[in-house]
C-alpha cells in the first residue's frame, strides 16, 4: 500500500492490490484477479455475440417475410444455388470449429505446439470456405444473378442499355473472351419493344434464350461457349424453358431428383420478385463471409501471439473469446445452409 | 468457478474447481454428431413433408446450433448468465420476426401477393 499513488487508491477500493509487481503481466489494474478479468471478458464477448445474433436476426427476418409471401419464388430461385458446395462448406466450417475448440483446450493445457497447429488448421478451414464462396459468387456473376433489381430476371437488365453496357463491359473485360463479345453485343443492343431480337440468333444459343415475363428477350451472352457449363444454373436447363423444350436427357436427369420449377410457372408478380431472393442470398452470405474473414484475421492475430508462448493455463482469454466468435460464424452458417440451399 | 488455476493436463481434466477443459472424446463426439446431422438435413430434403419440410430443416439446425453452443462454446459449463444472453437475444429475434409477420400478412391485401384476398370496395 505504501507505494501506490493517490490515483491508484481511488480506483482500487479493495486496497489489497497495491503491489503491482505481484500482478501477472496480463492482469489489468481494474480487476481483482485473473479469474474476475476472465469472467468479465467472457461476459463482454457474449454480449457482443448477442448483438451479432440480433444483427443477423434482421436478415433472417427479411428472409422469413419474403419467403412467407413468395414461397414459389424461393423454391424456384434456390435451384440456382449448388447444394454440393453448400454442404462441403458446412462440413469445412464444422471441422474448423472442432479445430478451434481443440485449440482452446490446447491453450488451457499449455500445449503450445498443438495450439499453433489447431489455430493454423482453423485458418485453413476459413480459407477453404472463402475459396468455395468465391467459386459460387463467380458462378453467379457469370450467370448475371446479381443482388438488386438489375439482373438476369429483370426486364430492366435487357432494356436499359446504359446499365447493361457497364455491366457487360466489366464482365467481358474480366473474362477476356472475344468470341462472346460479338454475340452479347448483338443480343443486348436489341431494343425492348420487339419480342424477338432483331439480329438472327445463332442456332447454338437458341436453347439458352430466356423469356423474362412479357418483357424483352434476354440472351445469355455466354451461351454456346466452351464454358457453358459454368453459366447454366445448377438445375440442368436455363430459366424460362419448359422441360418439353429441353434435350430429353437433361430434363429427365433432373426430374428424377426432385420436381423442377421453371420460370414460366411463376406468376408475373412472382417473376418480378426472383431478384429479391438473390438480394437476400447475397446479403446473408456476404455478411457471413465478412465475418469469416474477420474471424480468420483474429485467429491469425492469436496465432502470432501464440508464437511467443503467451497463452497457457493461467491466461488463454484471447484464444477462448476469438474461438467463441468463430463458433458463432459456424452457428450462423448452420442456419443459412438449409434455409438458402435446401428449400424443398 | 473458483480462483484456482489448473496447471497440468491430468489435473485439469479432474479438477472441477478450475475452468472446464473439454475432453477430446467429447469434442470428437460433438463433431461426429454435427456431421451426421448435416448429412441428415441434406437427405431429409428429398422427402416430401408438404409444408413441414421447413420445420424439419429448422429442427435439425436448432439441434446442431444447440450442440455448438453447449459444447464448442462451453455454455454447458459457463456461468448461466452467458446462456441467458443468448436466450434473450434469440427471444427478441423471435419477437421481431413474429411482429413483422403479423404486419406483413395484415397488409398483404394491399400488395399484389398471390392468394391474397382483394379488399372489398
Amino acid at each position: 500500500m505504501s507505494t501506490i499513488s493517490p490515483t491508484h487508491t481511488a480506483t482500487d477500493p479493495h486496497g489489497g492490490h497495491g503491489d503491482h509487481a505481484a500482478h501477472p503481466a496480463h492482469l489489468a489494474h481494474h480487476f481483482d484477479d485473473a479469474e474476475q478479468q476472465y469472467t468479465a471478458g467472457k461476459l463482454g464477448m457474449w454480449v457482443f455475440l448477442g448483438t451479432e445474433l440480433l444483427m443477423f436476426g434482421g436478415l433472417f427476418c427479411a428472409y422469413s417475410i419474403y419467403r412467407s409471401n413468395f414461397p414459389e419464388v424461393f423454391a424456384y430461385a434456390h435451384q440456382f444455388l449448388d447444394r454440393k458446395w453448400g454442404a462441403i462448406n458446412t462440413i469445412i466450417l464444422i471441422a474448423s470449429s472442432l479445430s478451434m475448440a481443440w485449440g482452446v483446450r490446447a491453450a488451457q493445457l499449455g500445449q503450445q505446439f498443438l495450439l499453433r497447429v489447431m489455430l493454423l488448421l482453423t485458418i485453413l478451414g476459413g480459407a477453404g470456405f472463402m475459396v468455395i464462396k468465391t467459386i459460387e459468387y463467380t458462378h453467379k456473376y457469370h450467370s448475371h444473378l446479381f443482388p438488386g433489381r438489375v439482373n438476369k430476371f429483370s426486364a430492366a437488365y435487357a432494356g436499359e442499355k446504359v446499365v447493361l453496357d457497364s455491366f457487360m463491359s466489366e464482365h467481358e473485360g474480366s473474362e477476356g473472351e472475344p468470341a462472346a463479345k460479338g454475340e452479347s453485343t448483338a443480343g443486348m443492343k436489341t431494343e425492348a419493344a420487339p419480342a424477338v431480337p432483331a439480329t438472327p440468333v445463332p442456332d447454338a444459343i437458341k436453347p439458352h434464350l430466356t423469356v423474362v415475363g412479357d418483357g424483352p428477350v434476354y440472351i445469355d451472352p455466354n451461351a454456346g461457349q466452351g464454358d457453358a457449363a459454368k453459366i447454366v444454373p445448377n438445375f440442368s436447363h436455363p430459366a424460362g424453358l419448359t422441360p418439353a423444350m429441353l434435350p430429353a436427357s437433361a430434363a429427365e436427369a433432373h426430374v428424377s431428383a426432385h420436381s423442377v420449377m421453371v420460370h414460366d410457372n411463376l406468376t408475373l408478380t412472382e417473376q418480378k420478385r426472383v431478384s429479391t431472393f438473390f438480394s437476400i442470398y447475397f446479403l446473408m452470405t456476404g455478411l457471413h463471409g465478412v465475418h469469416v474473414l474477420v474471424g480468420m484475421g483474429l485467429i491469425g492475430w492469436v496465432f502470432l501471439k501464440s508464437l511467443g508462448g503467451t497463452f497457457g493455463p493461467e491466461y488463454y482469454t484471447p484464444v477462448d473469446l476469438v474461438g467463441l466468435y468463430w463458433h458463432l460464424v459456424d452457428l450462423i452458417w448452420i442456419f443459412l445452409f438449409p434455409l438458402l440451399y435446401l428449400i424443398h | 468457478m473458483s480462483h484456482s488455476v489448473t496447471a497440468s493436463p491430468a489435473q485439469a481434466e479432474n479438477d472441477h474447481k478450475g475452468h472446464h477443459v473439454t475432453s477430446p472424446t467429447l469434442l470428437l463426439g460433438v463433431f461426429g454428431a454435427l456431421m451426421v446431422l448435416t448429412v441428415l438435413t441434406v437427405w431429409v430434403t428429398s422427402i416430401d413433408f408438404g409444408n413441414y419440410n421447413i420445420f424439419v430443416a429448422l429442427g435439425v439446425a436448432v439441434l446442431k446450433a444447440g450442440l455448438v453452443l453447449m459444447y464448442f462454446m462451453h455454455l454447458r459449463w459457463d456461468s448461466p448468465f452467458n446462456a441467458l444472453i443468448v436466450v434473450i437475444s434469440l427471444a427478441f429475434i423471435m419477437l421481431f420476426i413474429a411482429f413483422s409477420w403479423i404486419d406483413t400478412h395484415q397488409y398483404a391485401v394491399n400488395y399484389d401477393v398471390p392468394g391474397a384476398i382483394a379488399p372489398a370496395r
